[in-house]
């Protein structure tokens, strides 16, 4: 524990970035997807393409598609923009299939008595079908967001300082106090996110009891 | 013959469904419990399998308590039609017929051959043998059912709400079709509906019960016509409001028989 | 654009194709961890799902430590029991066998949820013991998400067997990546990659076509009104 307190800089720099990586690619997937996943739900054929692609991409195992970006748009190999974007891209392939389950869950009955009460096409998308989405919405910004936290030390193979370096120096120079520290706090690292998010649907979405009961499955 | 002898049963949030029932059920009859959503129907019927288990008391059949006899061997002896068909959603319309004999180790052929037998039996177009459940009609579901309940021929034929789901026009294809079954097959029949009408019409028994599983009256449909027990019954087979009445007019010498809504029903003779 | 042409040429050279460091190799031993990984956790992780699934014990336990495995970082599974046992081999599986088990476990009980409680019971009703209720009812009805379950573990363990290299000893497709990315030679991590992106689509096609054979027998729950 005392290589805790000697290296608590350089601990609490990885936890940074890491957050940073973490939440930068959730919050960018989850607004990309929103859109994707209204026009989705409004045009089956969108789904259906939507849908397939989402799921090829998200086949597409990480650490490849991180080493293999720089090739594809011209960042540089060790970039950390190469893991933004390959974070942010699963993101949306997750994403915009909960978006469009979310907005196909809301009843047909509640949107047409929206629309007669006079709310305009923006109105009905914003403030009545966007928050009855809501608790789909929520249940699928916790699977990225717990996926995207443990993605994010791969990226330290590509040379990206994260949490994920505790555990490339620590097998290297044999550290096991150094890999666990590494360990503990990407798992609560997850987990606070994931709380965080719980108590955001709480006081977003009051009226639904079963938020946190709609969790599905990733791919 | 199937007995109850002051049977109980709460269930474990301490809601009381049934509580110190007696009943006897002759051999080779139908007797139909009758009675209002939540009155416990369900639960006295699914006693006799076992698949509900009293608090107390007990059910015999025959004399021998059914919590002395294996579960699993009681039900493959014992008909189940059920409120919704009940039917495997995974496997064909024959399958589902033959269930029981194949887990009773029958071979597939004779399986097979009895099936198909039972789909005639019961008016199914065999035709039908090689669909899935969700490709039928509502009516041709409860039929298959019916079918699986008897395809091992058992003394006892447990029914429950079988042609809730169906429209009239079915359900009374059915009851007619039950009631020629019956006629050739003899079985002893535990019938359940809320509707009286069906009741008087299958029963050769009818239990009416009250909430918690009270019996209010038993007795044959004629019996409970003519005295019925108080105003619950009385109100519950449709005395009260002269709905049942029927009254005689002179026409030319016949004597014809009008209902209470003044509508002419048939004649009256001898 | 001259890494895109280099990868091809990496891709093209007969001398990678052959040998004990060459792709067919390579992806062969890919595939071995790949499937004994998958071997492991479906032995603990289905009984357990079905078990929990039939009964309906355990389930919130189930998802709640799920979950907190979901969050588990592979990479510091694998490089802290290599550390601790020095058998690098039994590192990759523990890491990659923990990464399995959650969509195994919840492709299992999720499936046997998703049944109709009314043909469960109808299942018991014309006498079907426990044993005949799990395999010939519940178990053929959850068939594609069990399947699902295996998907989905199956493509999370091919992308991340890619870092088991990070301890010394185990091969597998990681070592182009791995050990070109260490040495600098980026043509052979691209085509690495390719070839480990290659190989998750034909997998994931192969499952998507069981899938399909699998449900298309699968039919709608009867209407009930
Ligand atoms: N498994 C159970 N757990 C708790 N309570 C139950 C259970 N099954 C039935 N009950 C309760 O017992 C009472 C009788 O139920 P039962 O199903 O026997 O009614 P029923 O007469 O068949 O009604 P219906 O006509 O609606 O089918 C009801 O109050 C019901 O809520
Ligand atoms: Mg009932």
């Amino acid at each position: 524990m005392r290589w805790i307190g000697n290296n608590t800089d350089l601990i609490l720099g990885y936890l940074a970035s890491h957050v940073w990586l973490s939440i930068v690619p959730t919050v960018l997937g989850f607004l990309l997807a929103l859109p994707i996943g209204w026009w989705a739900n409004r045009v089956p054929a969108v789904r259906g393409v939507v849908l397939s692609v989402g799921n090829v991409l998200y086949t597409i195992p990480s650490l490849a598609f991180i080493l293999i970006l720089p090739g594809v748009i011209g960042t540089g190999f060790l970039d950390p923009l190469n893991i933004v974007i390959a974070l942010t891209v699963y993101a949306v392939a997750v994403m915009a299939r909960f978006a469009s389950d979310g907005f196909a869950s809301v009843s047909p009955a509640v949107l047409d008595s929206a629309r007669a009460s006079g709310f305009g096409a923006a109105g009905l998308a914003l403030r009545v079908e966007l928050p009855l989405a809501g608790p789909v919405l929520l249940a699928g910004l916790r699977v990225v967001s717990v996926s995207t936290v443990s993605l994010v030390s791969v990226g330290a193979l590509a040379g990206v300082d994260n949490l994920g370096r505790l555990f490339t120096e620590g097998v290297f120079t044999g550290n096991t106090a150094e890999i666990l520290t590494g360990i503990v706090l990407v798992v609560a690292l997850a987990l606070v996110l994931d709380l965080l998010l719980v108590i955001a649907g709480r006081a977003l979405l009051p009226w639904s009891a079963g938020a946190r009961r709609v969790r599905g499955g990733v791919a | 013959m199937i007995e109850y002898r002051s049977v109980g049963k709460t269930f474990s949030g301490g809601n009381a469904a049934v509580a110190d029932f007696d009943l006897v059920i002759p051999s080779h009859t139908t007797t139909v419990f009758v009675g209002s959503s939540g009155c416990g129907k369900t639960t006295l019927l699914r006693m006799v399998n076992r698949m509900v288990e009293p608090t107390s008391g007990q059910v015999l059949i025959d004399d021998v308590d059914v919590a002395s006899r294996n579960p699993v061997e009681l039900r493959r002896s014992i008909g189940y039609v059920m409120q919704a068909s009940g039917l495997l959603p995974h496997r064909s319309v024959l399958d589902n017929v033959g269930t029981v004999l194949r887990l009773q180790g029958v071979s597939r052929a004779e399986t097979r051959r009895r099936s198909l037998e039972l789909m005639e039996t019961v008016g199914l177009d065999t035709a039908l043998a090689d669909r899935y459940p969700h490709q039928l009609s509502g009516g041709q579901q409860q039929r298959v059912g019916v079918a699986r309940a008897l395809v091992t021929d058992p003394n006892i034929l447990l029914m429950d709400e079988p042609f809730g789901a169906v429209d009239p026009i079915v359900r009374d294809e059915l009851q007619a079709e039950l009631l020629r079954l019956q006629r050739e097959l003899g079985k002893t029949i535990v019938f359940v509906t809320h509707d009286i009408d069906e009741a008087f019409l299958l029963g050769d028994q009818v239990v009416i019960l009250a909430k918690g599983g009270q019996r209010a009256q038993v007795g044959t449909p004629a019996d409970i016509l003519a005295a019925p027990a108080n105003d619950f019954v009385r109100s519950f087979v449709g005395l009260d409001k002269g709905g049942r009445e029927l009254h005689v007019e002179e026409r030319d010498g016949v004597q014809v028989v009008v209902d209470a809504q003044g509508r002419a029903t048939g004649v009256l003779k001898g | 654009m001259s890494v895109a042409s280099d990868s091809w040429d990496w891709l093209t050279d007969s001398a990678n194709w052959s040998g004990d460091a060459g792709i067919p190799h390579r992806t062969l031993e890919h595939l071995q961890y790949t499937g004994l990984t998958i071997a492991i956790a479906a032995v603990i992780a289905i009984p357990l799902g079905l078990y929990i699934g039939h009964t309906g014990r355990f389930r919130g336990l189930a998802v709640a430590s799920t979950g907190a495995l979901r969050a588990l970082p592979t990479l510091g599974v694998l490089t802290l029991v290599s550390l601790n046992t020095g058998i690098n081999l039994t590192a990759t599986l523990v890491a990659l066998v923990l990464l399995a088990i959650p969509p195994l476990l919840a492709g299992a009980y999720a499936g046997l949820e998703s049944v109709d409680p009314a043909t469960v019971d109808a299942a018991r009703a014309v006498g079907m013991t426990h044993w005949q209720v799990l395999w010939r009812v519940e178990v053929p009805l959850a068939f594609p998400l069990l399947v699902g379950g295996f998907r989905s573990a199956t493509l999370q363990v091919i992308a991340t067997a890619t870092i088991a290299p990070q301890v010394p000893g185990p091969g597998g497709l990681g070592v182009y990546l791995l050990g070109g990315l260490a040495v600098g030679d980026y043509p052979r991590v691209v085509g690495g990659a390719v070839i480990v992106i290659v190989l998750a689509l034909v997998v994931d096609l192969l499952f998507a076509v069981v899938q399909r054979l699998t449900t298309r027998r699968r039919v709608s729950t009867p209407d009930r009104v």
